[in-house]
């Protein structure tokens, strides 16, 4: 009932948004977006850029709510009526779509060689055969601080992780700032800034996540349960109260200028520069020893596709290829710091907090998060059980072997590696 | 005579055409539905087509060792919020009820109102209001407990396993606490003098008077309240998800059937939604709910004694 009704609100919004095109003589192609906040740099830098190079291709950005894409994508590809481009999610949810025979095949667009294997993987079948989705943009995972309490408290950057819990302690002892803005009520923080931030170090990025994925290696191996042990660590230098403390919460600490250091994703890039009074800076997951190579998660976000059964597919392509370009790389990247380009061509951005996250692409080896290709298929779910046991390790709850064997266990219930 | 009698019994259409609107509405919104749901847990998604797999959704929910776990888990976390319902919400509700009775109290609209208006509230503002009052960095919790010197008492309730639950179900009693009041005020007011005078007569005054009078005649109040707040709680879902999320966590603590059943329905974050088994727990919350009220209204209800006035 509730579909249906969708469906025909759809339906009709699909029809009367479509009515005033039918007038212009160009082909409108229409994007379908979970990404509402970049409405203004769609209409302003990014569609206009395209039509003036491509006369007679009409660009329409029609984003939805973040929370509302998935089940309104669905229902509009079910019904026909979505747009001609589609933005696509990393890993699963694509891969469905694809596997419907609703977004097409990208094979042969030219410039999409171009990306790494590290970039396309979120937009690949398994066996690697096809591509769906031209990777667009990723966050890069490190350390946030606030530069003038470092400047304060005499402190230099931590390189390995002695040095990090140094700093850490120093900053305690000194009690003018809480060392780390964390916290562990909404779970994911604790996975996605903690183990996934710091953890690539230990299972030395694409090599463990593989590993992990071919059953060679498991949860319960040192190199996954060391970055548990580390974790639980941090829970002396978070906030009173860190347990009840709330993502919105952490940022807020950070930017409010009471916490020193701040674990992060390259997303929070443009909204601590309009918030934070103070000057930032930023450093990658400190490794284990001095001249260790260092490994950096650098998570596919965002990717974009063509319906398979758009009407224009000639024009679709034409606008997948600029996509695919460093024009459209570095446009996108310096509107959006934080999100950045998948492109192998280097792009040059202003921002000087994102040109430091970016720079850890050429000193350190990218990977993308753990759990997020195909070990989060079955139930239980190994991403949802990471952001679990990630706050019961740091909250004190779970001890790190235990909780590596939980999620051992959890994942060996349904996942069958493929040898 | 007799075809007289048989002729005075006209087809009395109006009763169909009066109920057909509430039947047709209740049919399509809610019994279709139930259906429907008891229908989806039966069924299993194989290979893009859905099988029909008896009781097999129910067998994995009780047999899979992670399935039960979480299961008995979330009705175990469900049990301890009707309970804390029970002795905190319905107690508190017929003392306050009692009190705004009494014929002397002032101001008893304004205290009425003042009690009641949490109910009208929304879930996300509750649950938002609790949580912010409840922060450890910004909430007022700490700083009012600082005041009377008690601040060591305060711990980051909602984020501790231990706590959590029992927290959350305190602000659902805040919350909800207005309903059994006003049952029992009405049903409180519904006692004619004339037993109270009477009861006067006797030398039976004050809380005698409640506990001899008063309280037998609201008992069957008291039953439909806890009846009620039985429904409500194993239906429950709202808060715990605008405060805790839909992994009601930490480490699925505050986890009832509701979100349970939310979480396996619909899927969360990269957890792909199940729709059968969702169906399966859906049932077996109907089930459970069936089973409480029948025990109920053939268990209790047809005990309690009744009094004409």
């Amino acid at each position: 009932m509730m579909s249906r009704t969708m469906i025909a609100v759809l339906l009709a919004s699909s029809v009367f948004g479509s009515a005033g095109a039918a007038y212009a003589q160009d082909v409108t192609l229409n994007i379908e977006s979970w990404r509402n906040d970049d409405l203004p740099i769609w209409q302003e830098k990014l569609i206009p850029a395209f039509e003036a190079k491509h006369p007679g291709i009409k660009l329409t950005f029609n984003p939805s709510a973040p929370t509302e894409y998935d089940a309104a994508l669905g229902a509009k590809l079910d019904a026909n009526t979505a747009g001609d481009i589609i933005t696509c999610r990393p890993f699963d949810k694509s891969l469905a779509l694809f596997q419907k025979g609703q977004l097409a095949s990208l094979n042969d667009l030219p410039g999409i060689d171009k990306f790494s294997s590290v970039a396309k993987s979120a937009w690949i079948t398994d066996d690697g055969k096809d591509i769906f989705c031209v990777p667009v943009a990723s966050v890069i995972h490190g350390f946030i601080y606030n530069k003038d309490a470092f400047d304060e408290l005499g402190l230099s950057v931590p390189q390995t992780e002695d040095e990090f819990f140094a700093v850490l302690d120093k900053i305690k002892e000194n009690g003018t700032y809480i060392p780390m803005a964390m916290g562990t009520k909404d779970l994911w923080e604790a996975a996605t800034m903690g183990y996934q931030n710091i953890g690539p170090n230990y299972w030395k990025g694409e090599e463990g996540r593989l590993a992990l994925i071919a059953g060679k290696e498991k949860l319960t191996d040192p190199q996954w349960v060391d970055p548990y042990k580390t974790l639980a660590r941090w829970k002396d230098y978070l906030g009173d109260g860190f347990e009840a403390q709330t993502y919105p919460d952490s940022q807020n600490l950070f930017t409010l200028g009471r916490a020193a250091i701040y674990p992060a994703g390259s997303w929070e890039i443009s909204g601590f520069n309009t918030q934070a009074q103070f000057k930032m800076g930023a450093f990658p997951p400190p490794v284990k020893n001095a001249g260790d190579t260092c490994y950096i998660s650098d998570h596919t976000d965002l990717g974009i596709g063509m319906n398979a059964k758009t009407a224009h597919p000639e024009e679709a392509k034409k606008f997948l290829e600029w996509v695919a370009s460093p024009e459209f790389a570095e446009i996108y990247a310096n509107a959006l710091p934080g999100f950045f380009s998948l492109s192998s061509t280097p792009v040059k951005m202003e921002d000087p907090l994102a040109q430091e996250f970016v720079s850890w692409r050429d000193k350190c080896k990218s990977t993308i998060r753990s759990t997020y290709q195909i070990l989060s298929r079955g139930t239980p779910n190994l991403e949802n059980e990471t952001w679990i046991e990630s706050a019961n390790v740091i909250n004190g709850t779970d001890t790190p072997e235990a909780a590596a064997e939980k999620l051992q266990k959890g994942l060996d219930s349904w996942y069958k590696p493929a040898n | 005579m007799t075809t007289k009698t048989a002729k005075t019994r006209p087809v009395r259409w109006h009763i169909a055409v009066f109920l057909a609107p509430a039947v047709l509405i209740y049919t399509a919104v809610m019994i279709l539905p139930l259906f429907g749901t008891l229908q989806l847990s039966l069924f299993r998604v194989e290979n893009n087509a859905s099988a029909f797999v008896g009781l097999d959704n129910f067998h994995t929910l009780f047999g899979d060792p992670r399935w039960a776990a979480s299961f008995w888990n979330a009705l175990k976390n469900n049990v301890w919020f009707f309970i804390i319902h029970m002795l905190v919400q319905n107690p508190i509700g017929i003392l306050l009820a009692a009190l705004l009775s009494h014929p002397k109290l002032r101001f008893s609209t304004f205290y009425r109102t003042a009690i009641f208006i949490p109910t009208i509230l929304s879930f996300v503002i509750v649950g938002f209001a609790w949580k912010l009052i409840l922060s450890p960095l910004w909430g007022i919790a700490p700083d009012m407990l600082n005041m009377i010197g008690l601040k060591s008492l305060f711990a980051p309730w909602l984020g501790q396993e231990r706590y959590a639950l029992t927290a959350l179900s305190l602000i659902s009693v805040w919350q909800f606490i207005g309903i059994p009041m006003m049952l029992i005020y009405a049903a409180l007011l519904s006692i004619p003098d004339e037993i109270i005078e009477a009861a006067e007569c006797d030398g039976i005054t004050g809380a005698a008077q409640f506990w001899k009078i008063k309280l037998p005649l609201i008992l069957p109040s008291i039953g439909i309240i806890s009846i009620l707040t039985f429904v409500g709680n194993f239906n429950a879902f709202d808060l715990i998800y605008t405060t805790q999320g839909a992994l009601a966590g930490p480490n699925y603590s505050t986890d009832i059937l509701g979100t349970f059943m939310f979480r396996t329905f619909f899927g969360f974050q990269l957890q792909v939604g199940d729709r059968n088994m969702g169906a399966a727990i859906a049932s077996v919350m109907f089930f459970i709910i069936l089973a409480g009220v029948c025990l109920y209204l053939f268990g209790i209800q047809r005990r309690l004694r009744r009094y004409q006035f």
